[in-house]
């Protein structure tokens, strides 16, 4: 009797304490994490390989001097002046258009609106924008703001002035505001809603005094990456006009006179520098992509700053 | 006749509690009669779309008493303390039938601001629910709104003494109200209630998710806001009712041929006499715990 | 009982000012939401307009030509059709892999410490405007990837790099899709699994998968959407040139739909109000336009389906 019971418990330990092969499970786990790394390795080779094929650039010329030369056939003396111009004042069409709009538009349709086939048609016609190619965006701007507009948005340049390319990307981004707004708006809790209009708050007072204030990193971040995203568009401004490539900004250029004007942005240099071919612009284009991709860091640092700062301040 | 609720301890609380039932005749004729009405309901209906949530309910709830509404779950008690500040309003299905008179005037009518109402009778929730701002602005913000002229820091005072928070919390105004514990909390959201003068104060199940200690706590409360306010409490706790309430009105549900479960007013009495000689039934049932 | 006593007169109703300013404020927010159903409005009528423009007027045998040469008046649909759909399913052959590889290992594998600095590269990498991709397609895939293996089959410009960029610009918009329906599947399934003694690569693959396979689905079309709706990498990668010839083979350049558009438009000093070639323009977004309508659309099914499960 005692041996058998001696037995049982040797054939269970080692039931439950040997290693079982599992080759199948740890291949595939490794299989996944390889996908993953693939990903990352290419993000990791693309930096790696447009820093690499920079630095002619930095060692022939500060960064100063090739941020604030303006555009040339001369790759030697080429700089990115007007695009980078250019798209600063494009990211502020975006801001003071699209992220108003957006925002407001958003309380609108997650505060005010009640739920019928009015406001869920919005919703859906809102979603659907967002995943409309860039480039049909462009058309839009090319119809309306272009053609239609010209005489307002750019009369000496048939419409495909920067206005039109401002307010091109301003609609391009203005449902992504809406939509991240709404979910920040979503995400704060009814039970604060509740509160407010307990102690008597009209419906604004309670938007303005406790849903905002609690949305707000959300929003906040929100709106920021959508205004990383139109700094990334190109085609759109290809339609719209940024192709043409040199404007002057001279010193008699009034603001409206820029406004109105020609106008060229990064992204779009991205583009006309990659496809020239003298040696000189391959490494100007790597360049102006290393400097692309460092605003584009810092307005997400800034984002994702601003959101936590704010979060704590609740 | 002030009691000091704060200086008490938990120890001195739980001795103080009354007794359910026992309650003297003598105590039982010192009840005034002849308080004035401050809200009389007239045979109230409430539908969400077509669902009938309550049916027909006839009610008047006097001047600085405390009336309990009980009864089982589903019978629709919420709901009808939501109509008596047009919280339902915010539902959109929702749809009120019948009247609700607040010293004559009828809530419902068409010239009636509903925010103007809410200054005037104020609510406390289930869950606390502070502003995620600080204790001082959690009580100041609804006088700010409503223009208040007068010193919020004497106001935010007085609606923490009243509600038996400001040893509590006098050093730390500054801090989130989120800070507190549950019980504070909810002392903090009736302070806030009563920091906008309103003449009622509705109490949607205030205790429910607190624990034992800091319920008794709020119950001594209401004796005191008493004096001052009218208080509608709807309570699932029945001893609850019966050691706070002045007034008990007892609700049920029906179902009809469709399923459809619909609540309606069974009884509204003395709450001595709902626990000790009900008129009803069910009432009985129910106190005696038979069912809900 | 008969009310008494209060001479109080209460007036319930509230301050003129006030609401006067709320019925405002509401005003202003239903404009704001209004604009956006302007937009589409606007959209579809000037995609339309032209479009029909450029339909009615049209020689339809043109329309089934030899290639897609707008301004000599080519206008064969199908040469940028199927540079759409190669390089479209290019590049879903590689982020269809990694996409869900990696939305997997997130979900099912990652340690949390793994999870937050995997994410946001991941982050950064849907942060990388395509035009810079479409310069790695052209400086990097191109001459360091396809030469050394197909050596001189392979032109400067070519589909198959424009869809390997297209599909790195993919991965991060099917990863997080579907990771969030993976994720989004109950603890509660999993614990069965592993309770009846599952290892973990079976209860990933044969229980979340599964469950989560509306969101895959769906992360799949709308990565082919975005995909479809890509231009600049194409662009840059295959040569916006003025036209291109039908052609399969992916080694050669092409022309999408995207790119044929963005061509037609940097010849911008002959692309004017009444050319053939700009009507064609819009004609080719209208067609764009449509194709990711109904792939955004069918997308939407599969999110409810994923939403009326849990």
């Amino acid at each position: 009797m005692a041996t058998s019971f001696v037995d049982v418990s040797q054939v269970v330990r080692r039931k439950l304490t040997g290693r079982r092969r599992d080759i199948r499970g740890v291949v595939f786990a490794w299989g996944l994490l390889v996908a993953l790394l693939l990903s990352l390795l290419v993000l990791a080779v693309l930096l790696y390989d447009v820093t690499v094929d920079s630095l002619p650039v930095w060692r022939q010329r500060t960064v100063a001097d090739f941020l604030r030369s303006q555009l040339s056939a001369n790759p030697d003396v080429a700089g990115i002046w007007q695009a980078f111009y250019g798209s600063m004042l494009l990211m502020v069409f975006v801001v003071v258009i699209a992220i108003p709009t957006g925002v407001a538009s958003a309380i609108y349709l997650e505060e005010y609106a009640v739920d019928g086939p009015f406001s869920r048609s919005v919703n859906a016609v809102i979603r659907n924008l967002a995943g409309v190619p860039s480039i049909v965006y462009g058309l839009l701007g090319l119809a309306i703001f272009v053609k239609l507009m010209g005489s307002i948005t750019g009369p000496q340049v048939e419409g495909r002035s920067l206005i039109s390319g401002g307010l091109t990307l301003a609609v391009l981004v203005l449902p992504i505001v809406i939509i991240t707004t709404a979910e920040a708006l979503r995400a704060v809790p009814g039970s604060i809603r509740e509160a407010a209009v307990g102690v008597g708050a009209t419906r604004f007072q309670t938007i303005r005094h406790h849903v905002l204030p609690v949305a707000a990193p959300g929003i906040l971040t929100g709106t920021i990456l959508s205004v990383a995203r139109a700094f990334g568009e190109a085609a759109p401004l290809l339609l719209v006009g940024g192709i043409t490539t040199f404007f002057q900004i001279g010193a008699d250029a009034t603001f409206l006179d820029i406004m109105q004007g020609r106008f060229s942005a990064m992204p779009v240099l991205v583009f006309s520098w990659a496809r020239l071919p003298q040696e000189g612009f391959r490494s100007l284009t790597a360049a102006l992509i290393v400097v692309m991709l460092i605003v584009l860091f810092l307005i997400n640092f800034t984002a994702i700053y601003l959101r936590d700062r704010y979060e704590k301040v609740v | 006749m002030r009691r000091d609720i704060e200086h008490q301890s938990d120890e001195m609380l739980l001795e103080r509690r009354r007794p359910v039932i026992g309650v003297s005749r003598a105590a039982m004729q010192e009840e005034k009669v002849g308080r004035s009405t401050v809200i009389e309901v007239t045979d109230l209906g409430v539908y969400y779309g077509d669902f009938k949530a309550v049916s027909d309910v006839n009610m008047s709830i006097r001047q600085n008493e405390i009336t309990a509404l009980i009864g089982p779950s589903g019978c629709g008690k919420s709901t009808i303390i939501r109509c008596f500040n047009r919280m339902n309003d915010l539902i959109p299905t929702a749809r009120v039938e019948g009247r609700v008179e607040y010293h004559g005037v009828d809530l419902y009518g068409e010239e009636v601001d509903p925010v103007e109402v809410r200054r005037h009778i104020g609510m406390v929730f289930q869950k606390p629910n502070p502003f995620p701002k600080s204790i001082y602005d959690n009580i100041a913000f609804g006088p700010r709104i409503a223009r208040y002229r007068g010193d919020l820091d004497d106001l935010v005072e007085e609606s923490l003494r009243k509600a038996a928070l400001w040893d509590e919390v006098k050093d730390k105004l500054g801090e989130s109200g989120l800070a507190l514990s549950g019980g504070q909390q909810q002392r903090l959201c009736i302070a806030r209630a009563i920091a906008t003068s309103p003449d009622v104060v509705l109490m949607d199940e205030p205790c429910s998710a607190l624990d034992p200690i800091a319920t008794l706590r709020i119950e001594e409360l209401m004796f005191d806001l008493k004096d001052e306010y009218s208080i509608i409490i709807v309570t699932h706790n029945m001893q609850q009712a019966a050691r706070v309430s002045d007034r008990t009105a007892f609700f049920n549900v029906t179902l009809d041929d469709t399923g459809q479960r619909t609540g309606y007013l069974v009884e509204f009495n003395s709450t001595d006499a709902i626990f000790t000689s009900p008129n009803e039934k069910a009432t009985e049932d129910y106190i005696t715990g038979r069912f809900g | 009982m008969a009310t008494d006593s209060t001479t109080k007169q209460i007036s319930l109703s509230g301050d003129p000012r006030r609401q006067r300013r709320e019925r405002w404020w509401r005003f202003f927010f239903l404009g704001a939401a209004v604009s956006s159903l302007v937009i589409t409005a606007a959209i579809v009528l000037s995609l339309v307009g032209e479009a029909w423009t450029f339909i009615s007027n049209v020689d339809l045998s043109s329309l089934w030509d030899i290639g897609w040469f707008p301004r000599r008046g080519a206008f064969d649909i199908r040469t940028i059709l199927v540079g759409t759909l190669l390089v479209a399913g290019i590049a879903m052959l590689v982020a269809t892999p990694l996409g869900l590889g990696a939305a997997m290992w997130l979900s099912e594998y990652a340690p949390s410490r793994a999870r937050r600095v995997v994410k946001p590269a991941l982050e950064i990498l849907a942060g990388i405007p395509s035009v810079v991709l479409g310069y790695f397609a052209l400086t990097f895939v191109t001459p360091q990837v396809l030469k050394p293996i197909f050596g001189n089959e392979v032109a400067g410009f070519n589909m198959l790099a424009a869809g390997i960029g297209v599909g790195i610009l993919t991965v991060p918009l099917v990863a997080s899709i579907a990771e969030d329906s993976m994720r989004a599947v109950p603890l509660a399934l999993r614990e069965a699994s592993y309770g009846l003694g599952a290892s973990r690569m079976l209860t990933s693959t044969r229980v979340v998968f599964p469950a989560a396979i509306s969101g895959i689905v769906a992360a799949l079309i709308i990565g082919f959407s975005r995909a479809v709706g890509e231009t600049m990498v194409v662009a840059i990668a295959s040569g916006a040139t003025g036209g291109s010839l039908f052609s399969l083979d992916v080694l050669q350049p092409g022309q999408t739909m995207t790119a044929a558009m963005a061509a037609l438009a940097i010849g911008s000093d002959r692309v004017r109000g009444e050319d053939f070639a700009f009507q064609s323009l819009f004609f080719v977004g209208l067609l764009l336009f449509l194709i990711t309508l109904v792939l955004n659309v069918m997308s939407e099914r599969f999110v409810r389906r994923v939403r009326q499960r849990y």
